[in-house]
């Protein structure tokens, strides 16, 4: 024993086990996020039993899906205020989640097991995934139509997903309405103000102009008011079926066809019903919009958010990026004074990037937007234009931020390329720049691609910085649309990161909200991998290639 | 012409195209040439600037806060409209700074510009049939509410309000005169009272308070509330007066605080008497307080806004800030001495609060002027502007101007003052500040407040103690693991497996952070709560369970011990360590049964450790989840590359592998690992997402593993975007960026240039 320890091999392996541990919380933190954010698509079963508390007068009826269960100490439950027999050690709870949050107040509850009866899973409860007030869980009784029931037994749930399909229809239209059509009129109305202020400002204003504004102006109330009559029509048409359900504490409830997603009796599905079910779960959520205050539907809005913002990001980055590189490796004179000037922008990369937040918003945004917006669009004032936090700020802070990450790299690439390959077209009377542009850089091409990738691996993951120049919590139109000039830099924007600070933190309903947040970081998470793999891969394939050339 | 004949012969039989031409493309090719290299000097050049902007930029953003305070005579005129040459009693300006009033003991107001003098108005208080007008007393400017007692015992409150309307464009301001309480002049108490020496008036919570004091030593008092009847929406006017004990001697000033909880008395000695009034019908004496010392008498007294704290000013210069402190012990307040500005050279004539801020001026019987400021305790400035004692100073509302009157006859001198930011003192960011209400000078950082009369709360130490505590036991669990990881991934281990831990670990940098903090303050803060003896245990079992394991696996025998090469130990230990993370988890709630009651977090409770369920140590986890690549990757490059005959040598002299480690290849790489702490230090400090999300963000000032913090970045991110452009708490906001920026750069360039240096030794061995 003590030669063993004299060895110097307890230490040995107590620094393996250091890898291990971190290995393990690495390969232990994605696991977490791959199932928690997998989980949430898949329909589990609901299950019902009746829960009786010591000291209640009467059963409850419980019917709801398990969240988790976790095992507690008796005495932590009792000084919490459970009625906890004395002599019991260990008490397991479960974490319900019982929906029906308009019915009852309360879609979550802790559960003691020890009261809870045998658990059932009936195959007619079913799941209504709301467009407002969250899930909805109950056994259907009959269909309405007009109040007039129309479906009852066997032929109540083929019937019910004929008419949930139509009512989705026209809930899409109606959609498609408010969204684009009515979005676009509004958007021409505000063209209309904002050029006769325009006018007015330049002082050009002539009686011919404002009765052509006028014109105009009532054009487009006209085409509005159109489209709020077919609106008007859809919705009426929409509200006619309706589905009584008996929820778990024996109320029959009415809920109208017009409010529901999509249903699903999670009971009776077969396991590939369940695959399909978790496909198209999958695709909704990726391809959807966000309802109740970002706790429900879909992200698309802040998966695009985020890409559009990447993409003008990495646009603004690369050309700089490179230039600036190839100006410190190829032009500058070296010495000291270049030294520490590389050294200082290599270390840009380490300083917190909320720094970069800051001045991105007192520089950026009140400075120079607040200058554009004077010079620009005096028109809109005092409502900003470019002087607010939006789209092309949050980019251009965060290509600031990433400058550094695609000199670093650019840098290097340039700095790998053998000197014999230089020498050797300088050798055949190229100038410096034909060498340089001709040779060098596209050697260098696959450096610069990592740069770039690794520069939008990062600031697709950054948050605090964006807090402060362009994200917000809703954006109610995409940076993109089929509005003139199609690419609307001005526009705030949605943004994954953000997404989970938001939700996970600020919403109402965190708990209901909570296997959401699960998913987003998954997708983050997943595309934040892909990217950097993309990356590391690239540049050992590139290290290998000029290890082989420089041979 | 001789050039191309020459050339004629040679062109026909080369394929080079013709003289021109390849002139033409010299020029072309140096002209690119030429536009590559400006081009690329430019840009290049032009993105260097640009990120040195960041640091300009800051600067420029903080500077205003050091700015001097500057206070210049602006102009100087006749006291306007000034026909009797009654004194002055009063000066004010309003909100614009444009109009200045005097209000003067015949009792009429007359309303000035402020900029030119020239007259607007003049306005007659209406005093009664054959009397004159024997005392006056204001309340807070902001309320713009004044007093006036006439010699008949009676005394008539009324307000000036500004009414403001827009003609063609330009604003035009119009005084008017109101009567809150009543046009008619009122009796106080029994109206035994013919004539006051000191009035005053109070808006508070609750309604108005007017009380008096005499020359000798009588007080009354009445309060007058209003109630609006939620059912009929009718007005109701009270009244009630209440008469307080005399106190003997003449009195000199009477104060009442808006919380109409104190009423104040300074006597001719310069004795304070501080009357409880909560209980109005049974006021009592709580304390006599000696304001100025035995040898001086009280000249000046004056509330600053918000009515919380005393300024005093004495007949031998001195000006000092009292407020009222409660005493713990009793549950009772005393008026208590806090901090003393710069003397003025005379007795101090008069005081003016600020309207908004904890600022006051204030003048003395040679002309001076003094500029104070109470929260940073500060003179900002005292300079001479009259030959004559001052008689009274107006302030504007936005702090840009002052009126001066001194009793240089009719000259009313107009002082322009530049004073943005006096709140930021060095003292006052870093030092303890003894704030309003409190019981001790103390570290708080408490930006804003619904309440206008707010003591803005601007010390850096509790976000600088925040951050760094918060960095600190990020690297307490970081650093071990890290760097020891590091040594074995770059020396022991075996290469196949090196190339699957070194990436994945460093994938670990790029996820982001909100992630992280996420988790931590969605999923490890309450579980950790719940489960708190793994805290324990872990730190116990990981290392000894690693031990027992590497000892059973050497007495294990030869036979099976070679199946598996040298290098592999990090993989063998994969059970080990998932087996001691279930026995950890499993094993706590009995840990809790047995040692802890069975619940560990009510005995932290009972043992008196405060636990906030997002605390230092659920960041420490996360931060240190965050940092440990970054110290990883730097620490296991500088272990890797140490020169692999110097290791060789070392073993080769007989030392095991052990010895190796710590006697040769830790020496060489000791600067790496340094500079790789260093980085992760400087990573830890501005990380903002998971502070902001896993540790609660209230600013407190300890090192309590079991209490959260608020760092300088996740102020940042949670205040920034709520304050107002170029106000002193945006520029406090620029200034800890800058902090963040300065640190972490220093940090980072020294880290540099140690890596640098052991790059060069390496070389060299």
């Amino acid at each position: 024993m003590k030669e063993w320890w004299k060895s110097g091999a307890p230490w040995i392996w107590l620094n393996g086990g250091a890898v291990t541990i971190s290995m393990i919380m690495v390969f232990g933190l994605l696991l977490l996020i791959l199932v928690r954010g997998f989980g949430n698509f898949w329909p589990h079963g609901i299950f019902e039993t009746t829960y009786m508390e010591p000291g209640a007068d009467a059963p409850v009826r419980v019917i709801g899906e398990l969240r988790r269960s976790e095992t507690l100490t008796g005495e932590a439950m009792r000084s919490a205020g459970v009625d906890i027999p004395e002599d019991q050690v260990l008490v397991e709870r479960h974490l319900v989640k019982m929906g029906n949050r308009d019915v009852t107040g309360r879609d979550f509850g802790y559960f003691i097991d020890d009261f809870m009866d045998e658990w059932r899973y009936p195959e007619d409860i079913t799941v209504l995934e709301r467009r407002e007030w969250g899930d909805f869980l109950g056994t259907p009784l009959r269909l309405l139509e007009n109040d007039v029931t129309v479906a009852v037994g066997d032929s109540l749930w083929p019937e019910f997903q004929q008419r949930l399909e139509r009512s989705n229809d026209l809930f899409d239209e109606i959609r498609r309405i408010e969204r684009g059509a009515i979005g676009n009129v509004n958007f021409r109305i505000e063209r209309v103000r904002l050029d006769e202020r325009r006018a007015e400002l330049r002082g050009t204003t002539t009686p011919e102009l404002e009765a052509q504004f006028a014109q105009r102006r009532a054009d487009l109330e006209a085409e509005y008011r159109v489209l709020e009559e077919r609106l008007n029509r859809l919705y009426d048409d929409a509200a006619r079926d309706s589905l009584v359900l008996r929820v778990a504490d024996g109320q029959e409830v009415t809920v109208r066809l017009a409010d529901i997603v999509k249903a699903w009796q999670p009971n009776n599905m077969s396991i590939p019903a369940k695959v399909g079910f978790y496909v198209s779960d999958f695709f909704g959520f990726i391809f959807g919009y966000p309802r109740e205050a970002n706790t429900e539907g879909g992200i698309f809005p802040a998966i695009f958010g985020t890409v559009v913002m990447v993409l003008v990001m990495s646009i603004i980055v690369t050309p700089f990026g490179v230039l600036a590189a190839i100006y410190l490796r190829e032009y500058a004179k070296q010495g000291a004074l270049l030294k520490t000037i590389r050294i200082s922008v290599y270390n840009l990369a380490g300083v917190p990037s909320i720094v970069f937040g800051v001045f991105g918003l007192g520089f950026f945004v009140y400075f120079v937007g607040g200058q554009i917006d004077q010079a620009f669009y005096p028109e809109a004032l005092p409502a900003p234009t470019f002087g607010t936090p939006g789209l092309f700020w949050a980019s251009l802070t965060l290509a600031l931020l990433t400058l550094p990450v695609v000199i670093v790299s650019t840098e290097e690439g340039l700095a790998r390329i053998p000197s014999t390959i230089r020498e050797g077209s300088l050798a055949l009377g190229a100038t410096k720049g034909e060498t340089l542009w001709k040779v060098v850089v596209p050697l260098a091409t696959p450096a610069m691609m990592t740069g770039l990738i690794l520069a939008i691996a990062r600031a697709a993951g950054e948050v605090a910085p964006l807090m402060l120049v362009g994200v917000v919590k809703l954006a109610p139109t995409l940076p993109i649309d089929g509005n003139f000039p199609f690419i609307h830099l001005e526009r705030k924007i949605m943004h994954m990161g953000f997404h989970i600070y938001d939700v996970g933190f600020q919403s109402p309903h965190a708990e209901a909200a909570e296997q959401l947040v699960y998913a987003t970081a998954l997708i983050l998470v997943l595309l934040i991998v892909v990217l950097n793999l993309t990356a590391i891969t690239i540049r050992n394939h590139l290290r290998e290639k000029y290890r082989a050339e420089g041979d | 012409m001789s050039a191309t004949t020459r050339e004629e012969p040679l062109s026909s039989g080369s394929l080079l195209p013709a003289a021109d031409d390849r002139r033409k493309l010299r020029k072309k090719r140096a002209f690119r040439d030429a536009f590559s290299r400006y081009g690329v000097g430019s840009s290049g050049i032009g993105v260097i600037i640009a990120l040195a902007l960041i640091f300009v930029y800051l600067f420029y953003e903080t500077f205003p806060l050091l700015k001097p305070v500057s206070v210049e005579l602006e102009t100087e005129f006749s006291v306007p409209g000034d026909a009797d040459r009654a004194p002055t009693l009063h000066l004010t300006l309003d909100r614009y700074e444009e109009i200045g009033a005097r209000f003067s003991e015949s009792g009429v107001i007359t309303f000035f510009e402020a900029g030119t003098g020239a007259l607007r108005s003049r306005l007659q208080i209406p005093v009664p049939e054959g009397e004159r007008i024997t005392t006056f007393g204001s309340g807070e400017s902001r309320r713009s509410l004044f007093v006036y007692g006439f010699s008949d015992g009676s005394v008539l409150p009324l307000k000036v309000d500004y009414t403001q309307s827009f003609i063609d464009g330009v604003r035009q301001i119009e005084p008017k005169l109101s009567f809150p309480l009543g046009e008619e002049p009122t009796v106080l108490g029994d109206g035994a009272i013919e004539i006051y020496s000191a009035l005053a008036i109070v808006e508070g919570r609750g309604g108005y308070v007017v009380a008096g004091g005499t020359e000798d030593g009588d007080l009354v008092m009445a309060l007058f509330s209003t109630r609006t009847n939620l059912m009929t929406g009718a007005v109701q006017k009270q009244r009630e007066d209440f008469s307080l004990p005399s106190i003997g001697r003449p009195v000199r000033q009477v104060l009442v605080n808006e919380s109409l909880r104190n009423l104040f008395v300074v006597d001719d000695r310069g004795r304070l008497f501080n009357f409880d009034i909560v209980d109005r019908n049974n006021p009592t004496l709580i304390e006599e307080v000696d304001l100025v010392g035995t040898d001086a008498r009280v000249t000046a007294a004056e509330f600053l806004v918000g009515s919380r704290s005393l300024i005093v000013g004495g007949s031998d210069g001195s000006v000092r800030q009292w407020f009222l402190v409660r005493n713990e012990e009793t549950g009772k307040s005393h008026m208590t001495f806090v901090r003393g500005f710069q003397n003025h050279a005379g007795a101090v004539t008069t005081i003016e609060p600020e309207y908004l801020r904890k600022g006051f001026m204030t003048g003395d019987d040679q002309g001076n002027v003094g500029l104070h400021y109470a929260t940073s305790n500060v003179t900002l400035k005292m300079q001479p502007v009259a030959e004559s004692p001052i008689v009274r100073i107006a302030m504007g509302p936005n702090n840009g101007r002052a009126l001066v009157k001194s009793e240089d006859l009719g000259a009313m001198q107009v002082l322009a003052i530049d004073n943005p930011h006096p709140q930021t003192s060095i003292s006052a960011l870093w030092g303890k500040v003894w704030y309003e209400g409190r019981a001790e000078p103390q570290f708080i950082w408490q930006s804003s407040s619904a309440d206008d009369a707010f003591e803005a709360k601007f010390s850096i130490v509790p976000l600088s103690i925040g951050t760094l505590k918060a960095a600190l036991f990020a690297m307490l669990l970081a650093m071990p693991l890290a760097i020891m990881g590091a040594i074995y991934t770059a020396y022991f281990m075996a290469p196949a497996i090196r190339k699957v831990v070194k990436p994945s670990i460093e994938l670990m940098e790029a996820l982001p952070t909100v992630i992280l903090g996420f988790l931590a303050g969605i999923w490890l803060a309450p579980y950790v709560e719940n489960n708190l003896p793994i805290l324990v245990t872990g730190v116990i079992l990981f290392p000894l369970l690693i031990l027992v394991a590497a000892f059973a696996w050497s007495r294990l025998p030869q036979a099976i011990r070679s199946w598996v090469p040298s290098g592999w130990e990090a993989a063998l230990l994969v059970p080990v360590v998932i087996g001691t993370g279930w026995l950890v988890v499993t094993s706590s709630p009995w840990i809790e049964i047995w040692f802890f009651d069975g619940s560990m977090r009510q005995w932290f409770t009972d043992v008196g450790i405060p636990y906030d369920q997002r605390n230092a140590l659920i960041v420490g986890m996360a931060m240190g989840f965050a940092v440990i690549p970054t110290i990883f990757s730097i620490a296991e490059d500088a272990v890797f590359n140490v020169p692999r005959h110097l290791t060789n040598g070392s073993l080769a002299l007989g030392a095991t592998p052990w010895q190796t480690v710590t006697g040769v290849v830790l020496l060489t790489a000791s600067p790496g690992i340094f500079s790789a702490i260093m980085i992760g230090f400087g990573r830890a400090v501005g990380e903002t997402m998971i502070v902001l999300m896993a540790s609660g963000n209230s600013p407190v000032v300890n090192f309590n593993l079991f209490e959260g913090m608020r760092t300088l970045a996740a102020n940042i991110a949670v205040e920034l975007p709520e304050t107002a452009v170029g106000s002193t708490h945006f520029r406090v906001l620029f200034l800890s960026a800058l902090v963040l920026l300065m640190f972490t750069f220093v940090l980072n360039t020294a880290a540099e240039i140690v890596r640098q240096r052991l790059r060069k030794r390496y070389a060299s061995l």
